[in-house]
């Protein structure tokens, strides 16, 4: 069987599956259910300075993006750093590493943007024999108001400035966690490289307004006639988290910088994808808090599965296989071609692809009388939505076109060699180039 | 041979070959993988999953269905395999109405459950057709076990052993194991020869050998295996007959349906296996349903089940019950069986009406006859040849928690003994758990 073991930037745990800095994660009781589930480590919910704790409102937190049968989307959280003591915290956190030392814990902390404040904490994390710290620079919520999280992680020179005197004063792993709440992920990411960083982890939640009450006329969760924004998660931002983790990965600036993904991941294909776009592990939040800690079995079984049917026996042979693929659009393939085709045995003539095609494509799918549909190869631009939209997987297949054949829409042979718009001839630059 | 659905007396080919093999198919076609990925999606994956308590192998619903749906249907038929090693011929077999499907909380709240029965064999079924078996042997412990019967609970037995790493030898009464999954299912609830294929694969761990024709207190003494070996389950089955205690029981064309069942299941050739015009099946279990539905995709014209109690109280589930009026069976209860009568070249059945009185079944005192070909009895089996110096209970081989009999070194399961439905699933379940058991006492 596959080997799970993980080791990331130094940080060893029995698999790549760890649970996010997140409601899951505020305690002791919650840590250790998670280990004994399973779960090769957790990020410990952020810490903040000593003193009175933060508060939480006493109305509800959560909100959620249904899909069919409820099922959950997307999730939007108002829930600030732990309510609870610094010290009732650490205490915790050091029990539970005594107790399960080839499980990763790391902490999460967020203190003001102050090096007194850093110089002050980092000390007592040290002392739990915690394996690393994540810096949460991320959180969009309340704490953005008060000058951190997000406000912190918007702002690369911060980044790079705390960055810096986390790797003065605590000797292990420091992990930077960043917001997806900025225009280019990677300028953060830069910047916490450029101060240090051993690794970022990204994506922390999405500024969000989940739905609105319209008997209230406020948004939801509402608290006493009010809402305010929260932090979107879940499966619905993996897509918008998987970006940037490619971006990060393939930028040459910061590519190399090791990367644990968090963003919707709810079984082993998520974290599979992440992993083939460079990140080193991954994290999990809402896909917990939906079923339960008992989902990283599917997690670990699948990805085993996986690696065994691919050959792959450890984790480094599949982190990053992927991000030589992701490209710029201009250095796309111009002269590969496809054509939809319908698998008349598979289709259960709904209709979808034809409405689909008809109304806001390319009008090339004909249908019969007797509800018979198929493709017009004539119009037919590869689009790809009629796949998408079938209600039956694989009905609906991209055929290639080989090379030597002619595009029926274009009537040119199909060519064999390379073209992209870096050397298209309706490209204007391609000539002011020269 | 031109005979039909009313062709007088006992004969064959009563339906067309084709109609034949329509009749005897698939009880339920096997899901596509879209049907699997569309049926899986309904699971809420609960916590503490009502199903996974319902099933008496415990195996880890949920989970084995979760893994169906992120396409992984390979290490969901190991979750499966894991808990119970004919999770295969169960998905076929087990009565799910009244077990996991009874329980899913979307049967309980919408009356429709999750399809558990048929996704465990979708999974079964994928890591199976590819000849996969996904447990290794530990390393030989020199320990030898002698398995009485190569039914469920033997098998389960058997094999969890074998992965201990223990040498087991099956000693099996019958020129063929399987046991009641051989011999004792409705054909179309395990078609293509499944139960012989179950049990090569099963085998295919290693460490197993199967000695047929060696029946124990025929061929082999208990006290022989004892002495010969390490610890000795019994998985014996229950190859008695219970007789009706009616006048007339012993005449021709009065018959076990077990017989008639196995028989069945035995043939190449359906077109030549002979049936009534006129049936009846007395008794309210499984063998009966399925003695009389079998009957009616036969070809018989007409089949009564008569049952001597109620509908709530008949064992056969309702969802076998409604299965057996949709063939056309018609299922008569509360009357008991007084005699079977002789009448020109066939029999005639003479019931009495029944009725619950403060707990107690008793006769109306209302007779009524039914015209029969052929009457088969199935109302129970019974244990025969069990050793005399193990203790009984109840007509069975009496044992503990932990599957021990009365013997030392000697442990039961199944049907023969105590405790627990009489369910191919229990019958894992107790074979299963008697191996952990013996393989503790073993290394202790």
């Amino acid at each position: 069987m596959a080997d799970l073991t993980s080791n990331f930037v130094g940080i060893k745990s029995p698999n790549p599956f760890w649970l996010a800095s997140a409601p899951p994660t505020d305690k002791e009781y919650n840590v250790r259910r998670a280990f004994e589930a399973g779960w090769g480590g957790v990020v410990w919910k952020t810490l903040g300075s000593e003193g009175p704790p933060v508060v939480n409102v006493n109305g509800p937190r959560y909100g959620v993006v249904h899909g069919a049968d409820r099922r959950v989307l997307g999730l939007n959280n108002i829930e600030l750093i732990t309510d609870r003591d610094l010290y009732k915290n650490l205490d915790e956190i050091k029990r539970v590493k005594i107790d399960y030392p080839d499980r990763a814990i790391i902490v999460s902390l967020m203190v003001p943007c102050e090096e007194e404040a850093w110089k002050a904490i980092l000390p007592l994390v040290e002392d739990t024999g915690a394996d690393g710290i994540e810096l949460n620079f991320g959180c969009p919520h309340g704490m953005a108001e008060r000058g951190m999280g997000a406000a912190v992680g918007q702002v690369p020179e911060y980044i790079e400035m705390v960055t810096r005197w986390c790797k003065q004063y605590y000797s292990k792993p420091v992990i930077v966690k960043l917001t997806p709440n900025i225009t280019d992920v990677r300028q953060p990411a830069a910047a916490a490289q450029a101060g240090g960083a051993d690794a970022v982890s990204l994506i922390n939640t999405i500024n969000s307004i989940i739905s609105v009450d319209l008997d209230v006329m406020a948004p939801n969760p509402t608290i006493d006639g009010k809402g305010t924004h929260g932090g979107y998660c879940g499966p619905a931002v993996k897509p918008i988290a998987m970006n940037m983790v490619a971006e990060i990965a393939r930028d040459p600036e910061t590519s190399g910088l090791p990367i644990s993904g968090i963003g919707g991941i709810t079984n082993w294909r998520d974290a599979a994808e992440y992993m083939v776009l460079g990140c080193g592990n991954v994290q999990v939040c809402t896909a917990a808090m939906t079923y339960g800690f008992k989902i990283v079995e599917e997690m670990i079984s699948g990805l085993s599965q996986w690696m065994d049917e691919k050959g792959h026996t450890s984790i480094d042979d599949f982190v990053g296989r992927a991000v030589p693929n992701v490209t710029d659009w201009q250095y796309l393939n111009l002269n590969y071609v496809s054509k939809a085709y319908i698998n008349q045995d598979d289709c259960i003539n709904c209709g979808r692809c034809y409405a689909a095609c008809e109304d806001t494509s390319h009008q090339a799918i004909a249908m019969t009388k007797d509800r018979e549909f198929s493709v017009i190869d004539s119009e037919c631009v590869a689009c790809n939505l009629c796949v998408e939209v079938c209600p039956v997987e694989n009905c609906i297949t991209m055929v290639q076109q080989k090379p030597g054949m002619i595009d029926a829409r274009t009537n040119k042979v199909v060519e064999k060699e390379h073209g992209d718009w870096t050397t298209h001839p309706n490209n204007p630059s391609v000539f002011a180039a020269e | 041979m031109n005979h039909s659905t009313s062709t007088a007396g006992i004969v064959s080919g009563r339906l067309k070959s084709d109609a034949l093999v329509e009749n005897f198919d698939d009880l339920h076609a096997p899901f596509s993988k879209h049907e699997a990925l569309v049926a899986s999606d309904r699971c809420y994956f609960c916590h503490d999953a009502p199903c996974m308590t319902a099933c008496p192998t415990s195996i880890d619903i949920p989970l084995f269905i979760r893994q169906i749906s992120t396409g992984t249907a390979e290490a969901s038929a190991k979750t499966i395999f894991s808990q119970n090693i004919l999770g295969g011929m169960c998905a076929r077999v087990c009565p799910t109405e009244t077990l996991c499907e009874e329980v899913c909380v979307r049967e309980v709240s919408e009356g429709k459950p999750v399809e558990i029965g048929r996704l465990q064999r979708f999974a079964t079924d994928r890591l199976m057709s590819q000849n996969i078996h996904p447990f290794v042997r530990a390393d030989n412990t020199d320990k030898k076990i002698a398995v009485i019967g190569s039914g469920p609970a033997g098998l389960a037995c058997a094999h969890k052993l074998a992965t201990y790493g223990h040498d087991v030898t099956i000693f099996e009464a019958r020129t063929k194991g399987g046991g009641l999954n051989e011999f004792g299912i409705a054909t179309y609830k395990s078609i293509n020869d499944f139960a012989q294929k179950e049990l090569d694969w099963l085998l295919s761990i290693g460490g197993i050998k199967v000695e047929y024709g060696m029946a124990i207190g025929e061929n082999i003494s208990l006290s022989q295996v004892q002495s010969d070996y390490d610890a000795v389950f019994i998985g014996m089955g229950l190859s008695g007959v219970n007789a009706l205690g009616c006048e007339g029981e012993n005449m021709d064309n009065v018959e076990d349906a077990v017989t008639f069942i196995s028989d069945l299941r035995q043939t190449e050739d359906l077109s030549e296996v002979q049936v009534g015009r006129n049936i009846v099946v007395i008794g309210g279990g499984m063998t009966a349903v399925d003695a009389a539905v079998q009957s009616k995709l036969l070809g018989a014209q007409n089949v009564s089940l008569v049952y001597r109690r109620g509908k709530e109280n008949m064992s056969a589930s309702v969802y076998e019950q409604e299965l057996a009026t949709s063939k056309g069976v018609r299922i008569i209860y509360n009357a008991q069986p007084l005699k079977v009568l002789a009448n020109g070249s066939g029999l005639d059945v003479e019931f009495g009406y029944t009725e619950t009185i403060s707990g107690k079944l008793e006769q109306t005192g209302e007779k009524f006859n039914i015209n029969a070909d052929q009457v088969f009895k199935a109302i129970g089996q019974n244990l025969n040849g069990a050793s005399e110096t193990l203790v009984l209970s109840g007509g069975k081989i009496q044992i503990d928690e932990n599957g021990r009999t009365s013997v030392p070194n000697v442990w039961a399961g199944g049907d023969c003994a105590t405790g627990g439905d009489d369910l191919t699933v229990t019958a894992v379940a107790e074979g299963r758990d008697a191996a952990i058991n013996i393989n503790t006492m073993l290394l202790s």
